[in-house]
């Protein structure tokens, strides 16, 4: 196993500095001069120069992207031109705000999406197993910001039931957060349940035909032991890898999710920063995203191969 | 050697317009996919018969009928500013449909070569197309074209592009593994051993082989299209004002949620409903192309 990671993680180096590449040139093409919006209006013509010496904006650009994944191999992912922040500082503090969102929609996705592939397999067919695909293809076709809206005006404009928008740090106040998160965090599972459901359906489908399914029926054990201990248990092994490759869909989805609900987390700092053209961070953000999308991948077959004892032999 | 047997001949391909009949027996049996054509059908003539409809003009306002509630006159009501929601939506569809398809046309035609050439030529060319592929799919679909779509400047036009080379790895990879089976199989190897040449060799008989999952594909990825240009749109990142588009009037509609939800509903619906036709259509398609289903 270990050697396997060794060689995902060799694999993976050329992706990084190709993703590092492409970020770093993406950001020097954008439009509008930063040091111009710092300088403030007077744009003194020293300070200009001062602070492109400062930020190496005068060299050559090689020299610049080595300096600058040097620095970021070391931690340093530069200095947010509008907040004066470091960069990973910035990406630290909105980050658990995110991760908090992401979690609690993926949970609200795994209870709903996975019993409801389940039993659409089960019943395949039948009339519930037509409900469960339209209304998975339902979540997949609406868009969260749209059902984001439509939350606040049933749920918070007319019943009154929870917060429109804010949030609570989890550590002042666990369940006020976990309250003001709670339709955010179902506004962006809607997707990720509608992807699950449709995973689990075709992995139990799949296990159902098998010869131990037929075998554990023959030896008269309970439909329930039969779908739960054999067949769930085996149909896991695709879904825990799909819900792995999922974190990019979640990123994605966070960023409009935290717009609509005024959330300070990561999606809205990208948002912010591409606005603002906040070089560095919109830079720091993309390399940690394709770096952490690369990791969930490792992760992915890691799983599968744990999950999996036939591949762990290979 | 120079060939003597046409090749033509000696390399028979799959009989396509056998299959074709096939796929389309199995898709009007398919009532689920028929509703999802008929949904997209329906957008796709009210998108271009918008210059001909009996409709008020989109960007004309009425300051006297602000934040209107449906009525006879507005059947959708009235925006901010007094515009017919209708009108703007119908004129909206143009914008929607039009990205979809265009950001689908830019992934495919970028795309599908790239992974053609990768699968084709395979050595440090498949390695060099891969590794890039690799890259672009490690920034979610939508961060990269937040990313792109902010670098080439807000605008429908360069919301179509970011979109289209955001969604063009899907198409690379793809294109790479089908061309990789096809090359397997007997009627390749024939059309090579007669020596076909590279250029006919692969269009007439990779890319043919390869269209049916791209088609698939080209489906699914314009319901996702449309909902990105919507996310541009939303985030100020697509279409621009006064021009119309679903997702730009979404934007404008949440800062009115409690004194005109007209504005947000209908827009949204009209996203979720086109989307959710691509996508039963998308389906149909799959399963109908699909040779393990006969």
């Amino acid at each position: 196993m270990l050697a396997f990671i060794g060689r995902r993680l060799l694999i993976a180096i050329p992706t990084i500095i190709l993703i590092s590449i492409f970020v770093f040139t993406l950001q020097k093409l954008l439009p509008g001069d930063p040091i111009l919006v710092m300088a403030g209006e007077e744009r003194d013509p020293e300070v200009i120069a001062f602070l492109r010496e400062k930020y190496r904006l005068n060299d050559p650009v090689i020299v610049q992207y080595f300096a600058w994944i040097g620095a970021a191999l070391q931690g340093d992912l530069g200095i947010s031109l509008r907040t004066n922040q470091p960069v990973l500082e910035l990406i630290a503090e909105k980050l658990p705000v995110t991760i908090q969102l992401a979690t609690m929609a993926l949970v609200i996705a795994m209870v709903i999406g996975i019993p409801a592939g389940v039993l659409s397999a089960y019943k395949k067919g039948t009339w519930i197993d037509w409900v469960a695909n339209v209304v998975a293809l339902s979540g997949l076709s609406v868009p969260n910001f749209w059902l984001g809206i439509m939350m606040i005006l049933l749920v918070s404009v007319q019943l009154g039931w929870l917060p429109a928008s804010g949030y609570q740090p989890f550590s002042d106040d666990p369940l006020q957060s976990i309250k003001t998160m709670l339709m955010p965090a179902f506004v962006l599972g809607t997707a990720i349940a509608a992807t699950l459901m449709r995973h689990t359906r075709s992995a139990m489908l799949s296990v159902l035909k098998s010869d131990y399914i037929r075998t554990a029926r023959a030896k008269g054990l309970s439909e329930r032991i039969v779908l739960v201990k054999h067949a769930l248990r085996n149909a896991l092994v695709p879904i825990v890898t799909v819900t792995t490759l999922l974190f990019g869909e979640l990123l994605a989805g966070a960023v409009l999710t935290e717009q609509i609900f005024t959330i300070p987390g990561f999606g809205k700092l990208v948002v912010d920063a591409v606005f603002n053209r906040d070089y560095a961070v919109v830079q720091g953000i993309v390399l940690c995203t394709g770096v952490a999308f690369i990791f969930m991948n490792l992760l992915a077959d890691v799983a599968y191969r744990v999950l999996n004892p036939r591949m762990r032999d290979q | 050697m120079t060939s003597v047997v046409d090749p033509r001949a000696a390399a028979p391909a799959p009989d396509l317009p056998k299959r074709q009949s096939r796929v389309w027996k199995k898709l009007r049996r398919n009532p689920a996919a028929l509703l999802g054509g008929a949904v997209v059908l329906f957008f796709v003539l009210v998108a271009l018969l918008a210059p001909l409809l009996p409709i008020n003009d989109p960007t004309a306002t009425d300051w006297l009928a602000v934040r209107q509630a449906p009525s006879d006159k507005y059947l959708f009501g009235t925006d901010e500013i007094g515009r017919d929601v209708l009108s703007r939506m119908i004129w909206g569809a143009q914008a929607s449909l039009l990205a979809g398809v265009v950001s689908v046309v830019i992934a495919v035609c970028l795309g599908v070569p790239l992974g053609v050439m990768a699968g084709y030529l395979g050595g440090w060319t498949d390695a060099t197309i891969s590794r890039v592929t690799e890259a672009l799919l490690a920034a979610p679909f939508l961060i990269l074209a937040i990313a792109l779509a902010a670098f080439l400047g807000p605008s429908l036009t360069n919301a179509m592009i970011a979109i289209g080379l955001s969604a063009m790895p899907i198409f690379i990879r793809l294109a790479r593994a089908q061309t990789m089976t096809v090359m397997t199989e007997d009627y390749v190897e024939s059309a090579r051993a007669v020596g076909l040449r590279h250029g006919a060799l692969v269009t007439r008989y990779i890319l043919p082989n390869i269209f049916p999952p791209i088609l698939v594909q080209a489906t699914l990825t314009i319901a996702t299209a449309i909902i990105a240009e919507a996310s541009l749109s939303f985030l100020g990142l697509g279409q621009q004002a006064p021009a119309p588009s679903w997702g730009s009037m979404l934007n404008i509609a949440k800062n009115f949620l409690e004194q005109a939800p007209w504005m947000a509903l209908y827009p949204g619906a009209a996203i979720f409903l086109v989307v959710l036709g691509f996508n039963l259509l998308g389906d149909g398609l799959r399963d109908a192309l699909d040779p393990r289903d006969t």
